[in-house]
């Protein structure tokens, strides 16, 4: 069973977080990295850059409005995500319990259904199936 | 609370799994005594059932599972009398420092778990023995799991898991890493445990299915472990390697009513193509370390070639004929000459792969899949007669139902 373990955080923890020592963070955080790698449960994994470089779509009104970063009154920030392959949920959750991270910071734990979890007859599930053949793709 | 009743259970299992190997292999290294460190692991399992629902899931909870074990150890000497310098170490060990911060060397750590492998693998052991303990105790799979996966009585892996250790114990199996001679044939044993693991997955017809793809998965996590433990080994990269490709077609591999789906007519678009890439890669890890390839690198490489295929005419037949001709050098086997004339039945057609087939024949006396590739071969050679008795000597042979339909249907088809 895959699933993906989302970082988020709040913005407070996350300005918090610039004075801590990056080498550290890196340290801790490769730590963790090479025990999923050595228990044989890692896919993939990619951190996100700050949130100010980001840009805003909203599709509150007729035409999408877009705002550049960084956002006010933003309650969560989405940092990155790992994609693990494991045998149960309660797997996963233990190892997104062992991440190191502070206070101000969560992992949210969410299945990855296959593509045949879709219907198989649509012709759009199709075309992605043949795209994803073709790509690689997960 | 009540909502930890059902919640801790699962967690107590989930993190055996993730830190069985580690802990058991600790402690056979302080205890000396592999049988023991497993029993005394299991029992502190138990407390953790009894204690985390009121005290909570500690921070460290494989640390407070050592902790608690080797505290066990000490009584099981106590009881025995045996004060001796064993237990002064451990407890010395355990008053220097608290139970859930204790420091884990990682290097020590991957270390003992590589023993622990090379300890479940032991020659010494039956076949089954082997990977009953492997899948227990490296995978930290329950008794129950593995009786399920391998269709038997949880009862017959029970006494499978005491005789092992009893076995061990008998002929004072060392807990070490074999040395660099005798790795490689030692390190045989071991890839020969996680590919029986996970063709049992692999070839599952009945039964609970999905368990046994979680046998395969378990085959692949656990080869997966092994290359991080020993990063020059080419042939346990190209276990993963194939392990990979074989396991990118497993949902294509039966029908919605069970049947098997032969090679030609899978839907190759619903591969797992990421678990094609990673094969990939891993074949190329494998070959990088410029040792040549064994035989599982040479498998590896003849799933390759069908994962990476666009179309089964597509296939490259003349490279897995070589493919099998170079397997057929390094491990000879009745098997692999059957497998490669179907590959030169494809690639130069089927008169030369007959004269293959027969050569072999006598060695596989008996069995159904001589009789049902010799069927094949002599309907492309247009002998419909000879092709269907052929397909009905193969129907009588097989003991397995859906092939036996299978087969049947080809000998009516030529009626």
């Amino acid at each position: 069973m895959k699933f993906m373990l989302l970082m988020k955080s709040t913005p407070e923890a996350v300005e918090e977080s610039k004075d801590l020592d990056f080498e550290e963070i890196i340290a801790a955080m490769g730590r963790y990295n090479e025990s999923l790698i050595a228990a044989g449960v890692i896919l993939s994994g990619e951190g996100l850059a700050d949130i100010s470089e980001a840009v805003r779509v909203d599709f509150g009104s007729e035409v999408p409005v877009v705002t550049d970063g960084p956002f006010t009154e933003v309650k969560e920030i989405f940092n990155g995500f790992w994609i693990l392959e494991v045998s149960s949920k309660d797997e996963a959750v233990e190892w997104a319990k062992r991440c190191p991270l502070g206070p101000g910071s969560w992992l949210e734990v969410r299945r990855v259904p296959g593509i045949e979890e879709f219907p198989q007859d649509n012709e759009f599930i199709q075309r992605e199936v043949e795209w994803r053949a073709e790509h690689g793709q997960l | 609370m009540t909502d930890d009743a059902e919640r801790v259970p699962r967690a107590v299992a989930a993190i055996w799994r993730i830190e069985a190997a580690r802990i058991v292999a600790t402690l056979t290294r302080v205890v000396g005594d592999f049988g023991l460190a497993e029993d005394l692991a299991q029992e502190a399992v138990i407390d953790a059932l009894a204690q985390w629902p009121v005290e909570g899931v500690p921070r460290n909870p494989g640390a407070w599972l050592t902790a608690v074990a080797k505290r066990k150890a000490i009584d099981h000497w106590r009881r025995r009398e045996r004060l001796d310098d064993r237990y002064r170490a451990i407890a010395h060990d355990l008053e220097s420092r608290s139970d859930t911060d204790a420091p884990w060397d990682p290097d020590q750590i991957d270390d003992d778990v590589l023993r622990l492998v090379f300890i479940s693998c032991h020659p010494v052991l039956g076949r089954e023995a082997r990977i009953a303990l492997t899948l227990r105790v490296v995978g930290g799979l329950s008794t129950e799991e593995i009786a399920r996966a391998f269709l038997v009585p949880t009862a017959t892996i029970q006494q499978r898991v005491v005789r092992a250790k009893k076995t061990l114990a008998a002929a004072k199996v060392p807990f070490e890493v074999p040395s660099r001679d005798e790795l490689g044939a030692r390190l045989g044993s071991v890839l020969g445990v996680l590919y029986v693991i996970f063709t049992e997955g692999h070839t599952a017809s009945s039964g609970e299915t999905w368990v046994r793809v979680d046998l395969a998965q378990e085959a692949l996590r656990l080869a997966r472990v092994l290359a991080e433990l020993l990063p020059d080994e080419s042939e346990v990269l190209s276990l993963v390697a194939l392990f990979e490709f074989q396991s990118s077609r497993f949902p294509t591999r039966v029908d919605a009513h069970g049947e098997p789906i032969p090679l030609a007519d899978q839907d190759r678009t619903r591969w797992d193509r990421a678990q094609i890439t990673r094969g990939v890669r891993a074949l190329e890890r494998a070959d990088a370390r410029g040792r040549g390839r064994g035989a599982y690198g040479l498998q590896a490489a003849i799933a390759e070639c069908h994962a990476t295929a666009a179309t089964f005419a597509d296939t490259d037949w003349e490279r897995i004929v070589l493919l099998y001709e170079a397997l057929g050098q390094l491990a000879p086997s009745p098997v692999v000459e059957l497998n490669r004339a179907v590959a030169v039945s494809m690639a130069t057609g089927p008169a030369s792969a007959l004269l293959i087939v027969d050569r072999v024949a006598a060695q596989l006396q008996g069995h159904h899949i001589v009789p049902s590739v010799r069927g094949e071969l002599l309907a492309q050679l247009g002998r419909r007669d000879e092709a269907r008795s052929e397909f009905e000597e193969a129907a009588r042979l097989t003991a397995n139902d859906r092939e036996r339909a299978v087969l049947l249907a080809k000998a009516a088809t030529l009626g």
